[in-house]
């Protein structure tokens, strides 16, 4: 332990507690911007680059301003967190951040969202001091999920430690130096020519406008109000109850029906459930894992309804394509069924069925472009919206669902089992999965699948099941650092998995890189 | 030359570089010898701490706690690094050492890993220094050969090896925190200290990190012991400095000094006076970190202390002269525009503050400030100088600060006055024709760029002020000295 003083108040913390740690424990807010709480995810997160957390250290009869996020406390430091001295040097931090960053809040479309916008009202910045040359990039949309606009960036670097220390992608890095530094891929190279997986982290972290989703709002207006196109829209079960997140309902609260009736206001022809896919991906899932046991090959069944990780997977572990799933996504599964199946029922041509998905995902965008998921030149999928732009269509249209009656969804392709509502959250799939494939194989029904952290490797679970004789290990982890880790061991043969569920963001769908950012903010911050 | 020294360059030109048998001859290896059989690692600490040997590079950190510190920590591993990131403008005093006498910084660092208990020596060099890194190549193959590196050291169970590591030129690499990241292959920028590396260093593991000067005053300090060491310089700044003399002087070049030598010796007596006997106008020592001297100044006596007194700094010692023809608010430009080139851009008020106060200079020297930029100047450099995040932008403002402190008439002419007294900054100038002296011989017509003087033949010229580039080309032409400048 070690005592310091913070404002004239004496606290007591652990050794290796930042100040800022310390000036949580006594309720003194420091402002903080590049800083994430990086503890759950084991990462030493020390960047200390933005500035706007100094504060005034005194030690030794010296004093000096240091970074409250990323100093160590020690034995009898005096710290000062709001001395006139300190708060002008982090004013005019703030606003050398601002003198270089565009003005266009009212336009951008992480406004109200955006942290330096909500620090240059808390600090009642009105004007700047210093202004001056700003930086002017080409926008980045080549990758049809995320939409990089450098003039934006402030250089945090937050994208660049979700991409590269918790994804451990290693597409976003520092680029040139000096006023000319941000944080891209290496030489600048457009989204989609690398090995960026659309995971999305990077945005859910970017206190700025600088990454945002690919919009595709107005497209599918365009798409509900042509006469001539019938709309049918699916969603999947983790943005349900964080689109209620954005009309203040309780996030423990259903608002499927709510949410329902609201896509039918905005016009949609036909609004079906994603757990219809899924279901159909639990049944395909179940019965490849029953027949890999029986041959003993291929193991372990990794599953593959995240396409993030599926991306993740051939870049990084091409040599192992052979063991995921071949079922694709469950939206892709419906959208396929919409397409064929369900065009030819109610006699209509494909190319007149739009197929919208409602998704917590950014890396759906850039699967349902994928040119395997289409038929003569007509796409599965039409578009993706995250929740974010859902939410946004229901304010444009003036629709807040929290007021509205619960409505169904629409059959054939709406109903489901149930099974598929707990996908959202990490180790639901393969729980599903597991279910099915035991009743196919001992026309029983599985109890419930206790899942403990596996020793030694953190993030990871595991359980064992006894499937009539056959000792079926399983294990579920998500992030795409956590899967590195197993993919590892997979490659080295030193895996003794049956099965593995790998969810692409950290938690799973739920903090999706299309989630709402009040809600995915919490996973790396302890911001009040 | 008088009044020098020689100890860091006490070689230098001496002996063949690449020879090892030259610089056994000149007591070469005598000191790693006495270190590994006759003292244990804590007294050779204790000769360095005693001998208050300060890092050269430019901070001025006892070089012997920085060596307890490593030596203190429990590691499997532990690293001994040369900073050979030399970027200072004009400066090339560990150049010098490492193609004059490379066997002296491997001896200190081999020295180094037998008092922290390190095995592995690197030596971060720049790319752009081949010769030095031959004759470093060269002298490790020798010294490996003769048995001064590798296993077992002359017999001994030191075992020491070192590595060459090329930087590619980034001025921000010379910064300890940054360097490491460089060698670990990393983006080339700093980290925050505390921990410091020799707390947790290269690879997390406890690292010395020391520049090439300091490195070659080890030796002589073991064989002559830390007493001797003391006796030359000052009592706070004991030994001799390397610095880099150039600029409006009319002897430029390497010169190595007593600590405790007044820069009036130093320019006057080594330097030997300005150029075309102009008049002394300011020294800027500590390159784009330190502060510029002036006249009042000129008796200091030079040491780490001093020269922080007085507003500059050690810095690795590069030294400009500058004249009464120097303009110093141009001159306080110079020098950000070299730090907005080298800032790593990874903290806030370095990447965009100098940004920021470049542009305010440049309103200066072009004549479009008004009296209220000096008080915005002071208050953003006390910013940067308190936020930044390494010694690079904590030392970014000290060229302007110290501008301004000593030459604020010449800022305030710039300002009110539109002058710029050494005529230096252009956007001020005027180019006048004098009518009595212009005969019209249309030589400065024919000859402008943007053809904006007018008049018929030999009848007076006239310039357009408002299209004039004051590129001074009919200044230079006029044969009848009718132009003038003001």
């Amino acid at each position: 332990m070690a005592r310091v003083t913070i404002n004239n108040m004496n606290v007591e913390v652990f050794k290796d507690s930042t100040i800022l740690d310390a000036a949580r424990e006594v309720d003194i807010y420091i402002p903080t911007l590049c800083h994430l709480d990086l503890e759950s995810f084991n990462i030493e997160h020390r960047t200390g680059s933005c500035r706007v957390c100094m504060v005034e250290v005194e030690q030794n009869g010296k004093s000096r301003m240091m970074p409250a996020c990323c100093t160590p406390v020690q034995e009898g430091m005096i710290i000062r967190t709001n001395t006139p001295d300190v708060i002008q040097t982090r004013r005019i931090v703030l606003e050398l951040l601002l003198s270089d960053h565009p003005f266009d809040c009212l336009v951008c479309s992480k406004s109200l969202d955006c942290e330096l916008q909500a620090l240059a009202k808390q600090f009642g910045i009105e004007h700047l001091t210093y202004e001056g040359e700003m930086s002017k990039y080409p926008p980045d949309l080549s990758s049809r999920a995320i939409y990089r606009n450098l003039d934006k960036c402030i250089m945090c670097r937050r994208c660049e430690t979700a991409c590269s220390d918790i994804q451990t992608v290693k597409v976003l890095t520092g680029y040139k130096r000096g006023f000319m530094a941000v944080v891209a891929p290496a030489e600048m190279k457009p989204l989609a020519d690398t090995n960026c997986v659309f995971c999305g982290q990077c945005v859910n972290v970017c206190p700025t406008g600088a990454l945002t989703e690919i919009n595709y709002i107005k497209k599918v207006w365009q798409a509900i109000n042509d006469p001539k196109k019938k709309v049918i829209v699916q969603t999947a079960p983790a943005i349900r109850a964080a689109i209620g997140e954005e009309f203040g309902l309780n996030g423990e609260e259903s608002v499927t029906g709510k949410m329902v009736a609201g896509l039918r206001r905005l016009g949609f022809d036909l609004v079906f459930d994603t757990n219809f896919g899924a279901d159909l991906t639990i049944v395909e899932e179940a019965n490849e894992l029953v027949d890999r046991l029986k041959k003993k090959e291929n193991l372990p069944i990794l599953t593959s309804c995240c396409p993030g990780w599926v991306n993740f997977l051939e870049y990084q572990f091409s040599d192992l394509l052979h063991i995921p799933s071949s079922c694709k996504s469950p939206h892709q599964m419906l959208g396929a069924v919409a397409k064929t199946y369900y065009a030819d029922k109610i006699g209509i041509k494909p190319e007149d069925l739009i197929v919208v998905s409602i998704m917590p995902c950014l890396a759906k965008k850039y699967e349902s472009a994928r040119p395997e998921f289409s038929r003569n030149g007509v796409p599965d999928v039409d578009y993706v919206l995250t929740t974010r732009e859902l939410a946004k269509m229901f304010k444009e249209a003036g629709i807040n669902i929290a007021k509205l009656k619960e409505e169904d969804f629409d059959n054939p392709l709406g109903e489901s089992t149930g099974a598929a509502d707990i996908f959202g959250v990490s180790g639901g799939v393969l729980e599903a999965a597991l279910r099915t494939a035991y009743e196919i194989v001992t026309k029983k029904e599985l109890k419930n699948v206790n899942f403990t952290e596996v020793r030694g490797l953190e993030g990871i679970k595991e359980a064992t099941i006894d499937f009539d004789g056959i000792e079926l290990k399983v294990a579920i982890t998500s992030g795409l650092g956590n899967a590195k880790k197993i993919l590892e061991k997979i490659r080295d043969g030193s895996s003794y998995y049956h099965a593995i569920e790998i969810m692409a963001c950290p938690g799973g769908c739920i903090n999706g890189g299309g989630q709402p950012y009040i809600l995915v903010i919490h996973l790396y911050s302890k911001k009040e | 030359m008088v009044k020098q020294v020689r100890i860091a360059l006490r070689n230098c030109g001496r002996i063949n570089p690449e020879s090892i048998e030259d610089y056994i001859n000149v007591r070469g290896y005598e000191a790693l010898v006495s270190c590994l059989f006759e003292k244990k690692p804590e007294d050779v600490i204790k000769i360095v701490t005693d001998s208050g040997l300060r890092g050269r590079g430019g901070g001025g950190f006892p070089t012997g706690l920085k060596w307890q510190a490593a030596a203190k920590e429990n590691s499997d591993e532990k690293f001994v690094i040369c900073n050979a990131d030399e970027g200072d403008p004009g400066a090339f005093m560990d150049r010098a050492v490492l193609e004059g006498d490379p066997f002296s910084v491997l001896e200190a660092m081999a020295i180094a890993g037998y008092s922290i208990g390190s095995n592995k020596g690197i030596i971060y060099i720049r790319a752009e220094y081949p010769l030095a890194i031959e004759r470093l190549k060269t002298a490790i193959e020798k010294a490996t050969e003769y048995g001064f590196l590798g296993k077992n050291i002359l017999g001994s169970n030191f075992s020491f090896d070192i590595e060459l590591k090329y930087g590619a030129g980034a001025f921000v690499c010379g910064e300890e925190t940054a360097l490491i990241k460089s060698i670990e292959g990393k983006r080339g920028e700093p980290v925050v200290k505390p921990p410091y590396p020799a707390q947790k260093g290269l690879w997390g593991k406890p690292t010395i990190v020391n520049n090439v000067e300091t490195f070659a005053n080890i030796c002589p300090i073991i064989l002559n012991g830390a007493e001797w060491f003391r006796k030359i310089g000052t009592q706070k700044s004991p030994g001799t400095k390397v610095f880099a003399l150039a600029g409006k002087i009319n002897k430029v070049g390497l010169i190595e000094i007593p600590m405790g030598t007044t820069l009036r010796e130093v320019i006057y007596d080594i330097g030997g006076g300005i150029k075309n006997n102009k008049e002394f106008k300011a020294v800027q020592t500590g390159g784009p970190s330190g502060g510029c001297i002036t006249k009042e100044n000129l008796d200091t006596p030079i040491d780490y202390d001093n020269l922080l007194a007085i507003g500059s700094m050690m810095g690795s010692g590069g030294m400009i002269v500058m004249d009464e023809d120097d303009c110093m608010v141009n001159f306080a430009k110079f020098f950000l525009e070299f730090t907005i080139d080298e800032s790593c851009g990874k903290c806030t008020p370095c990447r965009v503050g100098n940004k920021r106060l470049h542009e305010l200079l440049q309103e200066i020297t072009s004549g479009k400030a008004d009296e209220k930029i000096i008080p915005k100047i002071e208050m953003l450099c006390n910013t940067i100088k308190k936020a930044s995040l390494c010694g690079l932008g904590q030392t970014s403002p000290n060229p302007v600060l110290s501008t301004l402190k000593y030459f604020r008439n010449e800022y305030e002419e710039h300002i009110k006055d539109k002058k710029c007294r050494s005529r230096v900054c252009k956007a001020l100038l005027r180019y006048q024709i004098i009518p009595e002296k212009c005969n019209g011989c249309t030589r400065c017509a024919r000859n402008c760029p943007v053809q904006c003087i007018s008049g018929k033949p030999k009848e007076v010229h006239v310039i357009n002020q408002d299209e004039c580039i004051k590129c001074g080309v009919c200044y230079t032409n006029c044969k009848f000295d009718a132009i003038i400048v003001s």
